[in-house]
C-alpha cells in the first residue's frame, strides 16, 4: 500500500511539469489542504465581509482549505520595526513602494515564481516594472492611490488649489496633518519644488522648517483619527489617501477633494513573499486569488483605492468605474513616487520629525492653556521656546522646593519633639 | 531539616526569580546595552550625547504628570474617605463603579474623549444648545491632563481606599476624647494613618502619566510630544532602538528618583505628620 501511494506520488512529480506548465497543479493545491498562511496587511485593507461585502479570507480558506492568519499594521514603518525586530514570521506581506524598494536591498523578500501567478496577465503594463521593482520579481500591486486635499466645503469657501491652504491662518486649528514624516515632508518639499527624494541634508532642514512654519496654525497630527474628525465636521483641511476620502464622503457629503497644484504622492501598494515564508506555495496561491477578477473587485470597492486590475477597472459595473479621482488622466496633475532614502537621511528624517513635533510657536496650544496673557508677539519663535522650557523648569523647581522645605520641616520638628 | 525547608522554599520561589530574569530585569539589562551602543553594536555614546535636546519635553512631561497627581490625589482623598465612611454594602457598590471603566480598553475611552472634546463634540454641542459660546478643549494640555486624570483616578483610589477601610477606628475614637473635632480628626488622625496608602497612589499615577504616549496624542493632537511619544516613535517609526532605550534609560533614573523622594514620606507613617 505504502508503495503504492508513494508510486502514485512519484508519477504526479513526474507528471505535474506536463499537466499544467503555468499554475500549481489539483494535487500541489490538495496538498497545501490543512496548511496555515500567514497574512500581513493594511487595517480596513481587505473585504472582510462587513455589509455583505465579500469576505476575501473566508472565501479563500473555502476553497483551498488553506487557514489565512490575518494581522494589520498602521504604517509601513511599523511594519518594518516588527518584521525587523524577528519575533514573528509572515509569509504574504503588503507594503509600499519604498518599502518594498527597502526590503529588496536587505534581503527581507523573496521572488515570486510568476508562474504560480496566471492571474498577473490582469496588472497592464503601467503597472509593472515600477521603479521599487523594476523587473518585477518581488511583488505584485495591490492597490494604486494618490494623496491630495481633502476640504470641508461647509467651512472652507473656496476650493483650495494648493498645498499653501495647509498654512493658512484662517483656518487655525482646523488643520489636520499627517502623522508620519515621510507623508508629511512631502507635502513641504511639494511646496518648495524639491524631489521627495532627494539626499541633500539641506534641503531637507528646508522643508523641515517649512513644517515649523505650519505649527503657527496649530495643525493636529493624526492617523486614523481623521476620519472621525472630517466626518463629524470637526476640521475643514486635511492632507490624505483618496481612496480614504471616498469612503469619508459617503459618510460626510460635505467634504471636497482636490489634487493640489504642487504635486502629488502617487503609490502603489503591493502584496509580497518574505524571505522566511514557510508556506510559499500557499502565498503564491493567495496573490493570485488576490488578483481573481471579483475578488479583486470585491476589493476595490471595499477597500475604495485605485485598483491595478484590468479586469476591475474596465468592468463597467464597477462603482468606481472611470472615477475621475481615483484613475486621473496621465499627467493631470504632477505626481511623485517615493524611493528608498539610504540610512542616513532617513536617521536625518526622523530627527529633524522629532523637531518639527517637538517646536512650539509663538501662541501655541501650551502657551495658551497654562500661561494665558501671553504677548504672541511673532518672530521670537526661539526664545518663546526656552522661555517654555524655563517655564516648566521653574514650575518643576518650585514644586521640588516645596517638598524638600516639607521633609526639611519634619526632620527639624522631629529632633525637637525627640529632645522634649 | 532546616536546610531542606530552605531548599523547598527556594524551589518554591524558583518560577518567580526565573519570571523576574526574564521579564524584569533581562529588559533592563537590553535598555542599558541599546543605550550605550549604535546600530551596529559598538560602544558609543552618541546618543546620551544627544538627549539634552529633548530636555523641554522632559520637563513638559515631567509637569503634566505633577499636575495630574496632584488632581487625582485632590480628587481621590476625600472620595476614598467619603467611600470609606458608608454601610460595606455601600461600599462594595462604589468600589464597584470607581473600577468598572477599567473593564473597558484604555484605548477606547481615550478616543471617546475625542468626541466628548472636540470643537463640534457632545459637550460642545451641548453648550451651544444653552446658548453658551464653544470652549475649545482639543488639542490642547488640559486635555492631555484630563485624559490623564480621568484615566488613572483608580489608581489613587484604590490604594487610598483600601488604608483608610482598614483603619482602626479606636484611634478615631481617642482623637475625639481628647477634644478633636472633625477637622483636628481628619488632620491628625485620618491624614497621617493612611499615608502609604497615598504614597502607592501617587507613584501610581505619576509614573504612567510621566510616560504615557497614547493620551497627548489623541487629546493633544500631536502637536506637542512628551517624553512617552518621542521614545514611542524610534522604536515604532524610527527604528533606532538606540536612542529609543537612552531616553527610556533617563526616564527610568528619573522615575527612580522621584520614587525615593516619596518613600521618605513613608518612612515615619504613623507618627503626626502635619
Amino acid at each position: 500500500m505504502k508503495k503504492l501511494s508513494a508510486l502514485i506520488i512519484a508519477l504526479i512529480v513526474a507528471l505535474a511539469p506536463l499537466n499544467l506548465s503555468y499554475a500549481l497543479t489539483d494535487s500541489e493545491i490538495e496538498a497545501l489542504r490543512g496548511t496555515k498562511l500567514y497574512v500581513y496587511n493594511w487595517g480596513e485593507y481587505i473585504s472582510d465581509g462587513q455589509d455583505d461585502t465579500v469576505d476575501v479570507n473566508a472565501e479563500f480558506e473555502k476553497k483551498y482549505g488553506i487557514k489565512v492568519v490575518y494581522d494589520t499594521f498602521d504604517n509601513n514603518e511599523v511594519m518594518y520595526s516588527k518584521l525587523k525586530s524577528g519575533g514573528v514570521s509572515y509569509d504574504v506581506v503588503i507594503p509600499s513602494d519604498y518599502m518594498i524598494a527597502r526590503m529588496i536591498k536587505e534581503g527581507m523578500l523573496q521572488k515570486i515564481d510568476f508562474d504560480n501567478i496566471p492571474n498577473y496577465k490582469y496588472i497592464p503594463d503601467k503597472y509593472r516594472n515600477l521603479s521599487y521593482d523594476p523587473a518585477n520579481e518581488y511583488s505584485i500591486p495591490y492597490t494604486v492611490s494618490y494623496v491630495g486635499l481633502i476640504y470641508n466645503t461647509k467651512m472652507v469657501d473656496e476650493a483650495p488649489v494648493s498645498w499653501k491652504a495647509l498654512w493658512d491662518k484662517d483656518y487655525s486649528n482646523q488643520i489636520l496633518m499627517f502623522n508620519n514624516p515621510r507623508d508629511a515632508f512631502a507635502i513641504a518639499q511639494s511646496l518648495l519644488g524639491m524631489d521627495y527624494n532627494m539626499e541633500s541634508e539641506v534641503a531637507w532642514r528646508t522643508a523641515a522648517a517649512l513644517l515649523k512654519e505650519q505649527k503657527s496654525v496649530s495643525p493636529v497630527y493624526v492617523n486614523d483619527e481623521i476620519f472621525l474628525k472630517m466626518e463629524s465636521g470637526e476640521d475643514a483641511l486635511a492632507p490624505y489617501y483618496v481612496g480614504d476620502y471616498l469612503t469619508m464622503h459617503d459618510n460626510n457629503e460635505d467634504l471636497a477633494f482636490v489634487y493640489p497644484e504642487e504635486g502629488v504622492n502617487y503609490f502603489v501598494d503591493a502584496a509580497c513573499i518574505l524571505s522566511g515564508a514557510k508556506n510559499k506555495l500557499a502565498a503564491e496561491l493567495y496573490l493570485n486569488f488576490l488578483n481573481e477578477p471579483d475578488i479583486a473587485l470585491a476589493n476595490a470597492e471595499y477597500i475604495c483605492y485605485g485598483s491595478p486590475n484590468e479586469a476591475v477597472y474596465t468592468n463597467p459595473e464597477y462603482t468606481y468605474y472611470e472615477d475621475e479621482l481615483l484613475y486621473p488622466e496621465e499627467g493631470a496633475f504632477k505626481t511623485q513616487m517615493f524611493t528608498n532614502l539610504s540610512p542616513e537621511t532617513l536617521a536625518l528624517m526622523s530627527t529633524l520629525w522629532d523637531d518639527v513635533k517637538n517646536y512650539i510657536p509663538s501662541g501655541g496650544a501650551l502657551s495658551s492653556v497654562f500661561f494665558g496673557g501671553e504677548d504672541n508677539s511673532p518672530g521670537a519663535d526661539a526664545e518663546k521656546m526656552t522661555a517654555e522650557t524655563v517655564k516648566y523648569a521653574i514650575c518643576i523647581g518650585v514644586f521640588l522646593l516645596l517638598v524638600a522645605a516639607y521633609l526639611l520641616f519634619r526632620f527639624i520638628r522631629k529632633k525637637y519633639r525627640d529632645n522634649i | 531539616m532546616s536546610k531542606r525547608a530552605s531548599f523547598a522554599s527556594r524551589a518554591a520561589a524558583s518560577p518567580y526569580i526565573v519570571w523576574a530574569a526574564l521579564f524584569i530585569i533581562a529588559p533592563l539589562i537590553f535598555v542599558v546595552y541599546y543605550s550605550f551602543t549604535n546600530a551596529s553594536g559598538d560602544f558609543t555614546l552618541i546618543y546620551i550625547q544627544t538627549l539634552p535636546k529633548y530636555l523641554p519635553t522632559f520637563l513638559r512631561s515631567i509637569w503634566f504628570g505633577i499636575v495630574a497627581t496632584i488632581i487625582c490625589l485632590l480628587i481621590a482623598f476625600p472620595l476614598a474617605y467619603i467611600i470609606s465612611q458608608k454601610s460595606d454594602k455601600a461600599q462594595r457598590t462604589f468600589v464597584l463603579l470607581v473600577m468598572l471603566p477599567m473593564w473597558m480598553s484604555f484605548l477606547i475611552r481615550t478616543y471617546s474623549w475625542i468626541a466628548l472634546l472636540q470643537d463640534t463634540g457632545i459637550i460642545n454641542s451641548f453648550l451651544n444648545k444653552l446658548g453658551i459660546d464653544s470652549v475649545h478643549m482639543i488639542n490642547t494640555g488640559g486635555a492631555v491632563i484630563l485624559g490623564m486624570v480621568y484615566n488613572f483616578l483608580p489608581y489613587m483610589i484604590l490604594p487610598i481606599y483600601s488604608v483608610m477601610a482598614k483603619l482602626d477606628y479606636s484611634m478615631v475614637e481617642a482623637c475625639q476624647d481628647l477634644g478633636g473635632n472633625t477637622f483636628n480628626v481628619i488632620r491628625r488622625c485620618i491624614i497621617p494613618m493612611s499615608l502609604p496608602g497615598v504614597v502607592s497612589g501617587i507613584t501610581m499615577v505619576f509614573v504612567p502619566s510621566v510616560s504615557t504616549f497614547y493620551i497627548s496624542q489623541k487629546l493633544g493632537g500631536g502637536s506637542f510630544d512628551l517624553i512617552g511619544d518621542v521614545i514611542e516613535r524610534q522604536f515604532q517609526q524610527s527604528y533606532n532602538y538606540n536612542l529609543g532605550a537612552s531616553l527610556s534609560l533617563v526616564l527610568m533614573v528619573l522615575i527612580v528618583i522621584s520614587m525615593a523622594i516619596m518613600n521618605h514620606f513613608s518612612e515615619g507613617e504613623g507618627e503626626m505628620v502635619i
